[in-house]
């Protein structure tokens, strides 16, 4: 515990061999009402280090991240930075000690330029910009950084990658010598987080600064970090050098005795004649983009389809054009060999389900009941319903029950608000409704984002089971894993086309994430 | 012959132009100020009428219309600072606080205004710019109101301090990306709470004009909806304040319609012309809800674009 003695008497900001802060948090505890977010949570980042937090969703990271930050203050607990003890009150506090964080989401202003973003981010930004001066020392300043990012352009045409770099420019440029990065890598390409992971570590082992990282994939883990702390349920529960650990050892420190369902397994069978067909989809965005380019797919009976790529490159919009939330411009769907319209009718018929990404907005109407969500595909059918307009709760009700049982829905009763479960539970009340019927084609779009490791295996294995029973299934994720683990064959989406399709025996995940970002 | 007319007429327009699109220009930058800083005040024709009455009345007892305009911009920003205070409450919806706050200041303006409607108060005088054309009807449309300088002046700085200090960088921040602005600890509400206290102070102005120059009376029908119809300007003008003052040029000059085809002999369709105005703003509005450029250049966090 504690940093190196030579350290404690360095003044904040002059310039030393060693410019990384070190942090110690010492019995930090964080309850929210009757929920105990962080319960006694000590953890400590030697200067220098690159220190991954790991846990699963609710595990407490950003709970305990954000108490080091001054969004909350935690009940007790002590928090020292080089050995000297500090209070951190609220974020401007946290950022005048040099502690910096990059968030999930981006937080540089997408109207403003990369310089504008960066200048009025200073504590001491001057009333009036004399723009010659500070784009000079924004040049100054670049020189001096392993990497540079696009400034005289507004945020909002900058790329994935370069906004992440920008980011982490921006609290360079703030001399921050703690990042703090949530989750950095989600809106990445492999190699883009690659590159900025390495390059972050690099800094780290000049001890220009420290970095905690929050994230749950192992690999970044084990390439990158050089310690590691995790929490589960509020817990720290272990940590270490991460070169004395296994992959496994983590995965059981951060599941813990949770009982998993066990996978269904993949059964051997030779697919099917072709179902789902996609031919030179068009579809415009904002501003009349293309925002999707000639998307050309074909899915076969009885086998699963991952459609790879990082976030943003049409796979949202892939999924509004089959869920028809969005106009074709050009191309058709057919499904059978039949042309297919989007329609209420047409899913009823031809035996097509999904479950869209975030389902609460998508795929429900939070407001309403579980049960009233749950018969949205049959509401207006025998026995729900008589001459087609007559609705009846009762046996709406009674299939919900059976519902919420066969797919253990956490609920307090059928009548509960959907919006009130938790999101893995939505999940599951979405999957129980579109997979109860007979299924010939399944579409799904990330359906495990932000679920805990028991709903994952639970929601994949249900996935499979409609596949093994001779589904269609068009699998689009953002979570490259997802698909090495669900799928038959794996297609690459980049820019709103289809650039790559291979079984997945004959694929890697290197060849994948070359396609992911276009250079191949 | 028919030149002759031409040129009357596009001199009338000129000259409307010019007289009448002040109210609109003060209006419009101030709605532009606290758009920019993510929130709508539909308030502001309240503003405009309140901002008349006491620019009136403040005229009639001190004798001097320069004190005023400035009470009239102090009412106005009253008037803001409410719709900023009452709109950082939580789940306080900005447009329903506007409308409540546009029949507020009628409201009270009819109120304090009924004793007004009499009495002669001293005005503001016009600065003659036209006097080197040799040209009567010239020489009256240049006949400049001191207030369109400022107004013209007030845009440019506007402009400039939107790209060139850290205060106008603010305001953009927090009109279209709040949560960055939270992040970076600046106080969104303090931020939007001053935008809409200032962009009252503009509009209350915009009212000093109507009674103090022109039509240069206080009475109930005074503003006839201008204040709304520069809500509908700021967006045609996509938020940036140089082109506020075109837009409000635009505007003063469709209201010049009616009137300078009235002074060649043109009466057939003489209201038809007075609704240009209006009939421009139904326009714009259906034109601009397609724009996707527009779409684009509206501050992120605005409810209206949410």
């Amino acid at each position: 515990m504690g940093a190196p003695k030579a350290m404690m008497a360095e003044p904040l900001i002059e310039p030393a061999a060693v410019r990384a802060l070190g942090l110690d948090a010492s019995r930090m505890t964080k309850t929210f009402g009757s929920l105990i977010a962080l319960d006694d949570v000590s953890f400590t980042v030697e200067p220098g280090s690159f220190h991954a937090l790991l846990g699963e969703n609710g595990a407490g990271k950003s709970t305990l991240v954000k108490c080091i930050m001054g969004f909350y203050r935690a009940e007790s607990g002590a928090l020292r930075l080089n050995g000297e003890a500090v209070e951190i009150r609220n974020p401007r506090d946290a950022r005048a000690l040099g502690l910096g964080m990059v968030y999930q989401h981006f937080t540089l202003v997408p109207s403003l330029t990369g310089a504008e973003n960066l200048v009025i981010s200073r504590a001491d930004a001057p009333a009036i910009i004399d723009w010659k001066k500070e784009k000079q020392r924004l040049a100054d300043f670049l020189d001096r950084m392993p990497f540079r990012a696009p400034l005289d352009v507004p945020v909002a045409s900058l790329a994935a990658g370069e906004k992440q770099k920008l980011e982490i420019l921006k609290l360079l440029y703030l001399d921050q010598r703690l990042l703090i990065l949530d989750e950095p890598t989600s809106v990445l390409t492999p190699n883009e987080a690659d590159e900025i992971l390495g390059l972050l570590r690099g800094m780290t082992d000049r001890k220009e600064i420290s970095v905690v990282m929050i994230t749950h994939k192992f690999r970044e883990v084990t390439a990158f970090a050089d310690h590691l702390t995790v929490l589960r349920r509020g817990r720290m529960v272990g940590g270490g050098r991460v070169e004395d650990m296994s992959t496994g050892d983590m995965a059981r420190l951060m599941i813990g005795d949770t009982q998993i369902t066990t996978r269904a397994q993949r059964t051997e069978q030779s697919t099917g004649a072709t179902v789902l067909e996609l031919v030179a989809l068009m579809a415009k965005g904002e501003e009349d983009k293309d925002v999707l380019n000639c998307v050309n797919l074909k899915v076969r009976a009885g086998e699963i389809v991952g459609v790879a790529g990082v976030s943003g490159n049409g796979q949202s919009q892939l999924m509004e054009v089959l869920s028809g939330q969005r106009p074709l411009s050009d191309g058709r769907i057919l499904i059978r060999n039949q042309p297919f319209e989007p329609t209420r009718e047409a899913f009823f018929k031809l035996k097509i389900f999904g479950l869209p990404e975030e389902p609460l907005k998508n795929a429900t109407v939070p407001r309403m009941s579980v049960a009233e969500n749950m018969a949205f595909r049959s509401f207006d059918k025998p026995p729900n319903a008589s001459f087609g307009w007559w609705l009846s709760a009762a046996p709406m009700r009674a299939r919900a029950r059976e519902l919420i049982a066969a797919y253990r829905v956490k609920t307090q009763s059928p009548d509960t608000a959907i919006g009130d479960l938790s999101g893995g539970n939505v999940q599951r009340a979405v999957l129980a409704r579109e997979l109860s019927g007979d299924v010939d084609v399944l579409i799904v779009a990330n359906p495990c984002f932000g679920l805990d490791f028991a709903s994952v295996a639970d929601i994949r294995s249900q996935i499979m089971e409609q596949r093994n029973r001779g589904a269609a299934v068009l699998l689009i994720s953002e979570d490259l894993d997802e698909i090495l683990e669900l799928a038959d064959r794996v297609a690459v989406m980049s820019e709103g086309a289809i650039t790559y399709v291979a079984p997945i025996g004959e694929t890697d995940r290197a060849t994948i994430g070359m396609h992911m970002a276009g250079h191949a | 012959m028919n030149d002759g007319l031409i040129t009357t007429v596009l001199i009338a327009l000129l000259g409307g132009a010019l007289r009448v699109s002040t109210p609109f220009m003060f209006v419009a930058l101030g709605e532009c100020l606290t758009e920019k800083s993510g929130r709508v005040n539909l308030g502001l024709e309240g503003t405009l009428v309140l901002g008349a009455v006491v620019a009136y009345a403040t005229s009639y007892h001190s004798g001097s219309p320069w004190l005023g305009v400035l009470a009239a911009g102090g009412a106005g920003a009253v008037l803001g600072a409410i719709h900023g205070f009452v709109c950082k409450l939580p789940r306080v919806n900005d447009i329903a606080i506007g409308i409540a706050m546009m029949l507020f200041g009628t409201g009270i303006a009819f109120f304090f205004g009924k004793a007004y409607i009499q009495p002669t108060a001293p005005r503001l005088e016009p600065l003659s710019l036209g006097a080197w054309t040799g040209d009567a009807k010239l020489a009256t449309a240049l006949q400049i109101n001191p207030l369109l300088i400022v107004g013209v002046i007030i845009a440019f700085c506007m402009w400039w301090a939107f790209a060139n200090t850290r205060w106008g960088l603010l305001v953009r921040m927090s009109g279209d990306s709040a949560p960055a602005a939270r992040a970076m600890g600046v106080s969104v509400d303090l931020v939007r709470f001053l935008a809409t206290a200032g962009g009252g102070f503009l509009a209350g102005i915009g009212g000093a004009f109507l009674s103090l120059y022109y039509p240069g009376s206080w009475n109930q029908g005074l503003s006839s909806g201008q204040g709304l119809m520069a809500v509908a300007l700021v967006i045609f003008a996509r938020w940036n304040p140089l082109r506020c003052v075109a837009a409000a040029l635009l505007f003063g000059a469709t209201g010049a319609i009616g009137p300078a085809l009235q002074s060649v002999g043109v009466t057939q369709g003489y209201y038809f012309f007075n609704a240009a105005p209006y009939i421009l703003t139904l326009l714009i509005m259906v034109g601009s809800a397609g724009s996707k450029q527009a779409a684009r250049e509206a501050p992120g966090e605005l409810s209206i674009t949410k």
